[in-house]
């Protein structure tokens, strides 16, 4: 079988960080090349260079034989490659076929022919056994349905190489299958396909040969057959365990939040929170686990008083939150680490210091009355850069500077030196190194020692598994229960957390 | 006109059919002047609407429309003279527009400067080029003249109104429907509001972002320049220091409150076209006695009670004023 | 580059000499192009430079008269300074500022019987007070309604324009007067002068550096940054963006209102529609060739203030027409904004002041 894909020696340089570091792989026609890594590892790097879309510094990439051009994405697009992308690459208020045949519409005289647009939908996602209405706009459906959309949209170029990035991200485990039945049964036509992903099991299950990235290194390759998930695991962190963290036992106090019929709406209007109960104690830290999208992201905004609360109450140590105001929740004793760092949790062109006391600068010692201490806040920005090991040349550059995981701890820093009754971590440890993923994983241990009520969310369930002294499981809006995480079963989780078991 | 009335415009749209009969029964000579001239000053308005849709449907917002209509009807006007043709002024002002466009789209496309602020730079910098070249006492060669369109213009009341006009007003009118069906059923229109709402989409579909921007921006200084002409050479007839009078910064509101189709801006247009000629027929009439500044003041107040009422309501591009980021989905 | 990008972002550096290189090199090359252009009208561009530089700097009534122009420059420059630290443009200066210049010469003309300095007093607040209520409507609109601020205060500029018009044609006009003005102002409300210098200027340049301490030092400084730079981070820490938003604009107009106060009562001692014309569009040249620091804008607004103050001798002198300063000030713009302020906005949430005319 001649090589669709190679990709000879590639090396691509961002600020900060190495992305990719001299990676050469081949993809041949009929096989499923999965493309393991963590977070960061450089994979999506890798893949937008395949496309045309990143300019590595060095290395070669041919397709079909023929090295291709930066930014000629229709040339690469014409030569058979197609790729889904991990953000769907869909104009949310266009309908279906608009997105479908967008670059190459079917034409009659000057006009776009919707008519045989529609057809070949129609035609095409009959073929696949992927069935789509032409006519619904893409914004009013479900994220899998987007994502046959975009799977539709790549194949209908004929594609002889298929890449996926993460697609797997957004689906309950039924769409997961079959959506590894689809590549299947592509690769069995005879496409070529990447895979993309950082879980395990899917690579198990569908992958001909395992490629492991780390770092933006590639660390080897191996197929399912010579190991099994605990091996790649191995490779894919470099140390022998995922994630084991030494935990001791938790010292169990009060309920300090209790949350009441919670129903709450998401951006699109639709509700995402559908009547949640849920009791936080002292001590102790309560993950929640679920596929994302299940409205967890809306359950922990709400809380905070970011996110309007159509129905319920959160209750803080007997007190009732005010609905919609951040700083209200605050004050009554919730720290947040919030999931989007980059919007919520800091203000990239102010200096480390300024960050660190974003949210008490108008608070002794930080302010006199009227007047910000500005000695006050470096000497705070000083100890703060030393205790949470801050990776920077000085407190005063400014948190854009700073990489993934040096701006986490900032915000980690910033959410613990006050010692607040409640601690709620959204995806703490999100598009953060290794390194940073124990520190901050360390600091919500030592807050939950101290006495602080955890409440951690994360869409890593081991994450949660390792951490957690209950796990809530979030499904369709709803805490469909809630487990010891002492002898948690793993399989029992995943099936709960697709709705399936109760 | 088919789409509207099949919106949420039919009531909009019957109410004012309705109030114009009644109008028109009651005295068809001064309802069909009145229309007449609401037309004359809704072109303008609506073409300048045009370029702003061209834009923002695009991703870009052009804030200098003022500036490209203020260059542009200067330029026809002086080369009018100078060449002692109106059709090479007509042609010089079109290339005016599109050289203004083309700053706009270096500054906002390949600088990724803000886009705000390369508005203003066009704005002030047509206020500066004209007031400096100025010249006072100059007169056109000759201005595009009245041509009915035959049959048509013998229309009762629409006659009248749509057909008794200029070269420029028909040609104002064909773009208009061109840019309607061009938006929303070609090839061209579905990959400018994919670059407008999602830029990333359409690259990765193969679709040039910043070409199709620069196209576009283009196209619309052509407008632009159109309606520079339009003003000059067709409606007025001279020139002087601010001579577009904020007609630039009208359109802005009017393609928001026609939720950036060519088709509502244009309704808009009209809107604010028979608000203008009908509180200027009572003045004549001497029905009411209202100071000639606040008749003056009336396209701006009503923008403002427009958008008032709008907004929030209203979808912009989803991805207007931001640079398009290869890579950065 | 960057690092002066940095010094522009954090106002508590030290004022720094050294990063002045961006605005002087743009009015060198704008100066540069505005020389090709006149010697293509066949003028003589180095005569035209000297006079109008002699005339605004060589003498001690040359510079009292560019401080003059200076006062409501530096006040509309400080105006659209503020807007831009809380992520507003405030094309709106022009209006506010004419508001501010008719408000405070009716109590210069009307009101009598009053000692001088309560007067003064008096005049200045009304102008304040009028350019702020302006302001406070685009600032109302966007904070509670979602109207853009950029088309609203055009359009107010428009509306300020008909009704000022109208006020000093009809109500307050001189009487038995053609021209649309209204009556001169008292005596005893015209600005002193600090010998041969307007007063106002100090008053303007004070204002400046209590503007730079409070963007600086306090907490409502910061609150204004932070929403200028991340509006959901400011939420996030409980600085509410509507409240912000309305307050930025309300004292952006009343500095602008106060600038048109300051000319009238210390200039042109009386209001006619035609004199204040331009000054709010300086004030966006003004504030970003100063870097959107309060201080900054000062020498650019004494430099623009000598060009308008020359422009008259240089037609004189060299037969340039005095509208080559408004080219040149646009030049001025393109070349400053070009670099810096593209990346000024580019590290923060917001990415860019228009993000959608809605919100």
């Amino acid at each position: 079988m001649s090589a669709l894909l190679e990709i000879t020696g590639i090396s691509k340089q961002y600020p900060g960080v190495l992305a990719n570091d001299n990676i050469s792989l081949t993809v041949s026609a009929g096989e499923v090349v999965a493309l393991l890594g963590e977070n960061g590892a450089g994979k999506s790097t890798l893949l937008k260079a395949v496309f045309g879309l990143v300019k590595p510094d060095t290395g070669e990439i041919k397709i079909g034989g023929e090295p291709i051009i930066f930014g000629d994405t229709a040339g690469i697009i014409a030569r058979g490659v197609g790729m889904v992308h991990q953000h769907f690459q869909l104009v949310p208020v266009m309908t279906v076929a608009e997105n479908i045949i967008l670059g190459d519409e079917p034409k009659s005289g000057l006009f776009i022919n919707m008519k045989a647009a529609r057809a070949e939908i129609i035609a095409l996602s009959k073929r696949y056994g992927l069935e789509v209405d032409p006519d619904a706009v893409i914004e009013d459906l479900p994220v899998g349905m987007q994502q046959r959309v975009e799977i539709l949209k790549a194949l209908r170029k004929d594609v002889k190489l298929l890449i996926l990035d993460e697609p797997t991200a957004v689906l309950t485990p039924q769409e997961i299958d079959e959506l590894l039945g689809v590549i299947r049964n592509l690769a069995n036509s005879g496409v070529g396909i990447v895979l993309i992903t950082h879980k395990l099991h899917e690579v198990m299950a569908v992958a001909d040969r395992v490629v492991v990235l780390r770092g933006g290194k590639l660390i080897g390759t191996t197929s399912p057959k010579e190991t099994d998930e605990a091996g790649l695991a191995q490779m894919m962190v470099g140390r022998s365990v995922v994630l084991q963290v030494n935990r001791t036992e938790a010292k169990r106090g009060g309920v300090v939040l209790e949350v009441k019929g919670l129903q709450v709406r998401d951006d699109r209007k639709i509700l995402s929170v559908k009547g949640v109960d849920l009791s936080l104690h002292k001590g102790e830290i309560l993950g929640i686990a679920g596929v994302e999208g299940n409205g967890q992201r809306e359950f922990v905004e709400a809380i905070c008083g970011m996110r309007h609360r159509e129905a319920g109450e959160v209750i803080i140590n007997g007190v009732a939150t005010k609905d919609m105001h951040p700083h209200g929740a605050h004050e009554a004793g919730i720290s947040h680490i919030p999931e989007d760092r980059e919007k919520h949790g800091l203000v990239s062109s102010y200096s480390i210091a300024d960050n660190l006391i974003l949210n008490q600068f108008d608070q002794e010692p930080f302010a006199k009355g009227w007047i910000r201490n500005l000695g006050e806040i470096s000497k705070n920005a000083i100890s703060m850069v030393e205790k949470f090991d801050i990776r920077t040349p000085s407190a005063f550059n400014t948190a854009g500077s700073l990489s993934g995981g040096n701006k986490q701890k900032v915000v980690v820093a910033r959410e613990l030196s006050e010692d607040l009754p409640v601690l709620i971590a959204a995806q703490p440890t999100r598009g953060v190194d290794v390194g940073s993923i124990e520190f901050i994983h360390n600091q919500l241990l030592s807050a939950r020692d101290k006495g602080a009520a955890v409440l951690l969310v994360s869409a890593e369930l081991d994450e949660i598994l390792s951490l957690s002294d209950r796990i809530a499981v979030m499904s369709g809006g709803k805490i469909v229960a809630i487990v010891d995480s002492k002898g948690a079963d793993r399989n029992y989780i995943g099936r709960l957390m697709a709705g399936l078991d109760k | 006109m088919i789409t509207l009335i099949k919106r949420r415009g039919s009531y909009y749209f019957l109410a004012v059919s309705l109030a114009t009969l009644y109008l028109y029964s009651q005295s068809a000579n001064i309802t069909t002047s009145v229309f007449s001239i609401a037309v004359t000053f809704a072109m303008p308005l609506a073409l300048a609407a045009m370029v702003g849709i061209m834009c923002e449907r695009t991703g870009i917002v052009n804030i200098g429309i003022e500036g490209t209509l203020l260059l542009s009807s200067f330029v026809a006007f002086y080369v009018a003279i100078a060449a002692k043709s109106i059709l090479i002024g007509f042609v010089a002002a079109m290339a005016t527009g599109v050289a203004m466009s083309l700053l706009l789209a270096l500054m906002s496309v390949t600088w990724k400067m803000d886009q705000i602020i390369a508005g203003t730079i066009l704005n002030i910098l047509a206020t500066g080029l004209t007031s400096f070249f100025y010249i006072q006492g100059n007169m056109l060669p000759s201005m595009f003249k009245q041509k009915p369109i035959p049959g048509l213009s013998n229309l009762p009341f629409f006659g009248d109104v749509l057909f008794k006009h200029g070269l420029l007003m028909y040609l104002g009118f064909v773009v208009i429907i061109t840019l309607y069906y061009g938006l929303f059923h070609t090839p061209w229109g579905l990959r400018t509001r994919a670059v407008g709402e999602h830029p990333s989409s359409a690259d990765t579909a193969g679709v040039s972002v910043s070409r199709m921007r620069y196209v576009n921006v283009a196209v619309a200084g052509a407008i632009g320049g159109l309606c520079g002409s339009y003003l000059v050479l067709e409606l007025v007839g001279s020139w002087n220091r601010g001579f577009t009078a904020g007609k630039g910064f009208t359109a802005l509101a009017l393609m928001i409150f026609g939720r950036w189709n060519p088709m509502g801006a244009l309704a808009a247009a009209m809107f604010f076209g028979l608000a203008q000629a009908g509180a200027n027929q009572l003045m004549i009439n001497g029905t009411v006695n209202i100071p000639p500044q606040f008749v003056g003041i009336l396209p701006y107040v009503m923008t403002i009670i427009v958008l008032a009422i709008s907004a929030g309501k209203v979808r912009p591009p989803a991805a207007e004023g931001q640079p398009y980021e290869k890579g950065q989905s | 580059m960057s690092k002066l990008i940095d010094e522009v972002k954090d106002s508590r550096r030290k004022y720094d000499v050294g990063s002045w290189i961006v605005p002087i090199i743009a009015v060198l090359t704008a100066m540069f192009v505005a020389s090709v252009l006149m010697m293509i009208q066949g003028l003589d561009p180095m005569l035209a430079y000297k006079s109008l530089f002699t005339t605004a700097f060589g003498s001690s009534e040359g510079i009292a008269a560019t401080l003059g122009k200076a006062t409501p420059l530096v006040l509309s420059g400080l105006a659209v300074t503020l807007g831009l630290r809380a992520g507003l443009f405030n094309i709106g200066v022009q209006g506010q500022l004419l508001t501010g210049a008719l408000a405070s010469a009716w109590a210069g003309y009307a009101l009598s019987n009053l000692p001088p300095l309560v007067h003064i007093a008096l005049a200045l607040s009304f102008g304040f007070f009028f350019g702020a209520l302006v302001g406070a409507i685009a600032g109302y609109l966007k904070a509670f309604r979602g109207v853009h601020e950029v088309i609203t205060t055009i359009m107010l500029n428009s509306i300020v324009m008909g009704i000022v018009d109208y006020l000093a044609s009809n109500p307050f006009k001189e009487p038995d007067q053609a021209l649309t003005r209204t009556p001169q102002i008292l005596e005893s409300v015209r600005l002193p002068m600090f010998g041969n210098f307007p007063s106002g200027f100090f008053l303007a340049a004070a204002l400046a550096f209590l503007m730079w301490w409070i963007l600086g030092f306090t907490t409502t400084g910061f609150r204004f940054n932070t929403v200028g730079r991340n509006r959901f981070a400011a939420w996030y820490a409980g600085i509410s963006y509507k409240k912000t938003i309305f307050f930025a604009m309300l004292f952006s107009g009343g500095i602008a209102g106060l600038g048109g106060a300051v000319e009238t009562l210390g200039i042109t001692y009386r209001f006619e529609p035609a004199f204040n014309l331009g000054l709010g569009f300086d004030g966006i040249t003004i504030a970003l060739l100063g870097r959107v620091h309060p201080v900054g804008i000062i020498p650019g607004a004494i430099l623009i203030g000598g060009m308008r103050a020359g422009a008259a001798d240089m037609q004189f002198d060299a037969g340039v027409a005095p509208e080559l300063v408004d080219l040149l000030l646009a030049m001025i713009l393109f070349f400053v904004t070009a670099p810096l302020i593209s990346r000024f906005f580019k590290n923060s949430a917001n990415r860019s002041l228009t993000g959608g005319w809605g919100n």
